[in-house]
């Protein structure tokens, strides 16, 4: 299965309108001057600026919320405080980020979220890769029962589950410790499954010339399996990461005190002592919790949108 | 007695191999599957043990009262209320997202300028943060300073107080997510499309067919395993939706944005009710066991495989 790839076609093909090749779902040999399914090599000039037209509405139902985002984050109150409304900040106010930075202990939730994060994405991804490996290459009577089983979960509503874990959590004496942070997210069944179906590509040939060799199942899966799943081994781990950063119930449930919590429940914190209105400040903690995910994201992306996809389209 | 005479027949070589596979298997399994079965299958159980009983975390332990908390929630307005915002949250969250997602994935295959860029934009809203996103919106709808002001300023009108009365927050909080949320629908429709089988459309188009006829006898037939996919995991997901909503209105004015995953929350959490809290995540769940069932019928049914 060829998963990862689907938007590789797009993304590594010149982006030229005119002359790219018909990879478009509806497409006509002749010449059609309808509605939406104009063929690609000849695209009437009144379609193209609807197209156009649209494509920038979207542009901007998406961009300007992100740019309020930023430019808010810089602007100083006079910019904020006014009407009519300035778009752009009239000086840079890196002031906020310091205010933001001062009323609430950030670099205590940049910490709690970067152990949580890293430490939770390591254990997961360890979980999904030995158990991929175990569905994919050993024996065992039961395999599918227990494959069923673990991807069965994904259908239990996370919700659900979210008292009775505190309630586990409470009994460990785990509330306001990394443990209880942690440990109750480390099963995984989308990842997991991600994984198994790269591992079920590799050739078995290669396996069985392997065992042929003597290299026993940690050999086989340490110097052969895993260095050949690395793509979506990466992918998975780009997709539980950003899933760890962004998480906002857990940890808002399982920490109390201010040095337990993570950015998300932070940055709530943030706006009590910031009493709701101090925009500048709050924005500039809006920018610091998202734009690690942002910068992750620009990087990872087509590794991401193609897991992500891969998971939806083919799975 | 067949299983004895089964294994008798193995050599005793394979039958030791056989055992420490088995063993192997299990051992690379152990963590993930522990964990699976601790942190949801045994909360999903017990959690309806606990529906049947009244208790506040403080007491030594929850006490039996059989299904007084599923009657007290049939009985009280506020449920029913809280049930209602939560259709209506979901219901336009997913349709929007659908038909939004549908249109936007169409227009992004089209393969015009700067349309990498455009989908690159539009799939990031869905890695931020919600509570970052929450606070975004929370600044935009502000009628003072937001700009709700200025968007409804362009049409002469004053900006709705959004967050902060009973008739507005609802929407708040069903902007703001399907705001979110539409992009990746977009994605996932704008990779399947590419992803359809080209020779069909030419055989179709060659029959004459074409425009909004191919579109809506090829297109969408062909698209119909996504977009069930998409049904599925939105219903879930939009039901279970919570930081969005905990940053815009944290469910009030009253009830007015509460839906039921906000309402599991604050009875256990804020109200410490955990019986009541137990009994609205029971319903959460049964819904959703409910939607996902039907859905799987009926996609047995309808859903075209190619």
């Amino acid at each position: 299965m060829s998963v990862g790839l689907p938007l590789k076609a797009p993304q590594t093909s010149p982006q030229d309108p005119g002359t790219a090749p018909a990879a478009v779902a509806p497409v006509a040999p002749v010449p059609a001057p309808t509605r939406g399914t104009a063929p690609v090599s000849r695209r009437p000039l009144w379609l193209s600026v609807v197209q156009y037209a649209l494509l920038a509405c979207v542009f901007v139902l998406f961009v300007v919320p992100l740019l309020w985002l930023f430019t808010s984050a810089v602007k100083p109150e006079a910019d904020i405080y006014t009407w009519p409304l300035r778009w752009v900040p009239t000086s840079l106010e890196l002031g906020n980020f310091v205010d933001a930075w001062n009323s609430a202990p950030f670099g205590r939730f940049f910490l709690n979220s970067i152990i949580t994060t890293g430490v939770g994405t390591a254990l997961e991804m360890t979980c999904a890769v030995l158990s991929a490996y175990a569905f994919a290459f050993v024996e065992f009577r039961w395999k599918k029962a227990v494959f069923i089983l673990i991807l069965g979960s994904l259908m239990l509503p996370g919700h659900v589950t979210l008292l009775v874990n505190y309630i586990t959590v409470a009994n460990l004496g785990w509330l306001n410790t990394y443990a209880g942070l942690i440990l109750p997210g480390m099963g995984s069944a989308f990842a997991m499954f991600l994984v198994y179906q790269q591992m079920r590509t590799v050739s078995a040939e290669l396996v069985d010339a392997a065992i042929m060799d003597g290299a026993g199942h940690w050999r086989r899966m340490t110097t052969i399996v895993v260095p050949l799943c690395t793509p979506m081994i990466v992918t998975g781990t780009l997709i539980v990461l950003i899933g760890k950063w962004n998480d906002f119930v857990w940890p808002l449930i399982v920490t109390s005190t201010a040095d337990m919590r993570t950015l998300p429940i932070g940055l709530q914190f943030l706006r009590s002592q910031e009493g709701y209105t101090n925009w500048g400040a709050i924005m500039a903690g809006a920018v610091m919790v998202a734009a690690p995910m942002l910068i992750v994201f620009f990087i990872g992306q087509r590794r991401i949108i193609g897991g992500i996809a891969a998971g939806a389209v083919k799975g | 007695m067949a299983a004895v005479t089964l294994t008798a027949t193995l050599s005793p070589a394979r039958r030791r191999r056989r055992w420490r596979e088995g063993l192997l298997f299990g051992l690379l399994i152990l963590p993930n599957l522990a964990a699976i079965l601790v942190f949801s299958y045994y909360p999903t159980v017990y959690n309806v043990v606990l529906s049947l009983t009244d208790w506040d975390f403080i007491a030594p332990a929850p006490v039996f009262v059989g299904l007084q908390n599923y009657l007290d929630l049939f009985a009280s307005p506020e449920f029913w209320l809280v049930l209602w915002n939560t259709l209506v949250f979901t219901g336009i969250s997913v349709g929007g997202t659908l038909v939004g997602g549908l249109a936007i994935g169409f227009l992004l295959s089209r393969r015009l300028r700067f349309s990498g860029f455009t989908r690159t934009i539009t799939f990031a809203p869905h890695m931020l943060p919600g509570a970052a996103v929450g606070i975004v919106w929370l600044f935009m709808f502000d009628p003072t300073y937001g700009l709700s002001r200025w968007a409804f300023g362009l049409f002469g009108a004053d900006s709705p107080q959004w967050t902060t009365t009973s008739d507005w927050s609802l929407w708040a909080i069903t902007v703001a997510y399907t705001w979110q949320r539409l992009g990746f629908v977009a994605i996932i429709y704008y990779t399947a499309i590419l992803d359809l089988p080209k020779e069909v459309f030419e055989a179709a188009s060659l029959d004459g067919a074409s425009g909004w006829r191919l579109f809506r006898g090829m297109t969408l037939p062909l698209l119909s395993p996504v977009t069930y996919f998409l049904l599925l995991t939105g219903i879930i997901t939009s039901a279970q939706a919570f930081d969005i909503i905990a940053v815009l209105t944290g469910g009030g004015p009253g009830d007015s944005s509460s839906t039921l995953t906000w309402m599991v929350y604050d009875e256990a959490f804020s109200q410490f009710d955990i019986g009541t809290s137990a009994a609205a995540a029971t319903v959460l769940f049964l819904i959703l066991l409910v939607v996902t069932v039907v859905q799987t019928r009926i996609a047995e049914r309808k859903v075209h495989y190619s």
